[in-house]
């Protein structure tokens, strides 16, 4: 009877449990509902940490490869930004092209507070690249140096404003995830994930799930409803959803083994 | 219901599982002489076990078999029915959470019992006589002709067939926003608390309207909820303290004289977090499902998923003692979070002495711990394996080492089979289990008397 002990999953599962409490007989069990949304948190938690942990390898080869290209071309002053949009992973091609898209696509509107920093900084625009700090860190366990923007991470700003485009759920989804799920199933993992924010949030969640399928639709619906609950434990991940700074990035399991070593 | 053979056509499985949801045991409590077990279920219904009288010049020896000290059925009654609440368009449900008897002061036993919502009391009584010779009925009751009447009489009392009267004498209503987990009966036997998820109510057992808060955890602003109160008793001598425990896993013990409203704890006791043994169900497992005070009143017994654990109440660093229960789950969490075991609220009891504490857990097992030698046993509530006056045989889960016969996996443990409710007598080893809907009464005939075993 085991099961994989899946972020994803994790959060999926305690998502159903809850939306089915609600037809419960006898009522909603605060104790019960309580202690799943616990495991919501910990498992964004550690899902947030894998998602960073997975940018940062992913822009490691980026940069690898800008700089493999760049020698190879001899053409050393172009910036790193832009060469890491063209050249992305072969074996993830819509995420780099997609996180260009989004921003771009969002680029134009003025987006509410943190989030103008969340995308700008991190997507691949040349306008926005001047407000990027750098930071070279080396990790203790691929040995490998490389230069980070701000901290910021592309997947998670880009899937927000993702999620903020109503109509766009399944090309941010399609970012987040590793694995293909079907289409209209992917986009809510992201929804439940951005509830504890705030209520500003769960309008725009609700235009996102509306395009989906009936279940996401229902948990979209769910989160609106669910939107007044716990998120007063959720504060801590809260603050790393908002302000994407470098304090917040030390406290991420996933960093604390880089030195930053300039 | 019985388990009737299946007919080899006919599959009646889901029938009977349909049939018997209610009959699902929800709690079990002796009263304070032992004469008396309630169970509540989840039908609302509650059922009274009497204790045989030995009879007279009969002495019990080891082994001997008797009619003498059995339970059987004293009486039963309907305590709540389903309900529905207009306002909230909530429908209440008629499961006895708890059942709590009061000290006896007259030939009449009173009790105790709760559903989600409302906490009743009922007096037990019984009536083995009943007048006859009235004047003016005649022996069917119907009135008689006055002018037949010649001469007059004194009604005299005859006795009759033992009937158990029940009836309910207080209805404690609307007290309770949450769903009430607990109540107890205060020492000074006047007062008693119920608890919910957020608040403790005190009551007067006389009056209905009206009710105390002594307790109030509710946050100003409800995303702000971070713990709920899990389960509460007062001290069983000192009628002005009560302990309550949360789902972060802390105990709170607090003293009625300090102020009116308890908020603010007298002692908390908390165990500092194993932050290497954190996972997603860190704070899951570490919800108290039950607290007990001793019987001296020294020590409490509180429950989490995996573990037991004994505290002096003069420490509150951290508990004296921890008893794993069923250790080997610990990496099946998962699992058992997608099919909400992980949820399940066992409970934990003394023993008259304090000498031994027990719990359920799964697959029928319940353990058993002795205090002095922290040794722990696993023992069995499962028809299928146990006769009438059988000896208990000790089980084993499987977790590594030397498999021995009669070894169960943690694979093959049954999670349906849940012991959550439980009670042990208190003055003699003798203990009632509830498995689903199947009460065991286990009686231990080689030390009657508490001792340490």
């Amino acid at each position: 009877m085991e099961c994989a002990v899946d972020a994803q999953s994790l959060i999926s599962m305690s998502l159903m449990k809850i939306h089915s409490s609600r037809t419960q007989r006898g009522g909603i069990k605060l104790h019960k509902n309580l202690l799943v949304s616990y495991v919501l948190r910990n498992a964004r938690q550690l899902y947030i940490k894998e998602k960073y942990a997975e940018i940062y390898r992913m822009q490691q080869y980026e940069e690898v490869m800008a700089v493999c290209s760049g020698i190879q071309e001899l053409d050393p002053l172009e910036p790193l930004e832009q060469q890491g949009a063209e050249d992305a992973e072969p074996e993830q091609p819509g995420r780099a092209a997609l996180c260009g898209e989004e921003s771009r696509a969002a680029g134009g509107r003025e987006p509410e507070p943190p989030e103008p920093a969340y995308y700008r900084s991190c997507c691949m625009e040349d306008q926005f690249s001047q407000n990027c700090n750098k930071t070279t860190v080396l990790d203790l366990d691929t040995h490998v140096v490389t230069t980070v923007e701000n901290g910021f991470l592309h997947q998670d700003c880009c899937c927000a404003a993702a999620a903020a485009a109503a109509p766009q759920c399944a090309p941010g989804a399609a970012a987040r995830k590793r694995k293909v799920d079907s289409a209209g199933c992917s986009p809510d993992l992201e929804e439940p994930a951005d509830y504890t924010a705030g209520r500003k949030r769960l309008k725009r969640e609700e235009c996102s799930g509306a395009d989906c399928s009936p279940d996401a639709s229902n948990i979209s619906n769910l989160i609106s409803i669910f939107g007044s609950g716990f998120s007063g434990l959720l504060s801590r991940q809260a603050e790393l959803e908002q302000v994407c700074s470098k304090q917040a990035l030390a406290s991420l399991g996933a960093w604390t083994r880089a030195i930053v070593a300039f | 219901m019985g388990e009737d053979a299946e007919s080899p056509k006919i599959n009646h499985t889901f029938l009977r599982d349909y049939v018997t949801e209610a009959d699902v045991i929800s709690t079990v409590e002796f009263n304070q002489t032992g004469d008396l077990l309630a169970t509540g279920d989840k039908g609302g219904r509650v059922v009274i076990f009497q204790r045989e009288t030995e009879s007279k010049g009969v002495t019990e020896e080891a082994g001997e078999v008797g009619d003498s000290g059995e339970y059987n059925v004293y009486s039963t009654f309907q305590s709540h029915e389903p309900d529905f609440d207009y306002l909230k368009s909530l429908e209440i449900e008629e499961k006895i959470n708890k059942i709590r008897w009061l000290p006896q002061q007259n030939a009449a036993h009173f009790l105790l019992s709760t559903n989600d919502k409302t906490v009743k009391l009922w007096k037990v009584s019984e009536r083995d006589k009943r007048p006859e010779g009235y004047n003016l009925k005649d022996e069917e009751g119907r009135i008689k002709d006055v002018s037949t009447i010649t001469s007059l009489r004194v009604p005299v009392l005859r006795p009759t067939d033992l009937m158990v009267e029940v009836r309910p004498r207080r209805v404690f209503a609307n007290g309770h926003t949450y769903h009430i987990n607990s109540i107890s009966v205060n020492s000074d036997g006047e007062t008693y608390l119920s608890a919910d998820d957020l608040r403790i109510n005190m009551w007067h057992l006389d009056i209905t309207d009206r009710s105390f808060n002594i307790v109030d955890i509710k946050p100003a602003n409800m995303e702000d909820l971070t713990e709920v109160i899990t389960a509460a008793e007062f001290h069983p001598h000192h009628c002005h303290l009560f302990v309550y425990s949360s789902s972060k896993g802390t105990l709170r013990l607090c003293d009625m004289r300090a102020s009116a409203l308890c908020d603010r704890h007298t002692k908390l006791f908390e165990e500092p977090e194993d932050l290497g043994s954190r996972s997603f169900f860190s704070e899951i497992i570490s919800s108290v499902s039950d607290v007990k005070f001793s019987h001296s009143g020294r020590y409490l017994l509180t429950r989490d998923y995996l573990t037991a654990k004994v505290w002096d109440l003069n420490m509150d660093k951290g508990p004296v003692e921890t008893y794993q229960v069923h250790e080997y789950l610990r990496s099946k969490l998962c699992s058992l979070y997608e099919n909400d075991c992980i949820f399940d609220k066992f409970e934990c009891v003394w023993n008259s002495s304090d000498s031994v504490i027990m719990t359920g857990a799964y697959n029928s097992f319940f353990r058993m711990f002795d205090r002095e030698t922290g040794r722990g046993v696993t023992l069995e509530a499962w028809r299928e394996n146990s006769k009438p006056r059988a000896v208990l045989r000790t089980r084993r889960v499987y977790t590594g080492g030397k498999r021995r016969r009669g070894d169960v996996g943690v694979d093959s443990l049954d999670f349906t089979k849940k012991i959550l409710h439980m009670a042990w007598h208190p003055e003699e080893n003798i203990i009632a289990i509830a498995a689903t809907n199947n009460l065991y009464i286990f009686q231990d005939r080689v030390n009657p008397d508490a001792q340490t075993e």
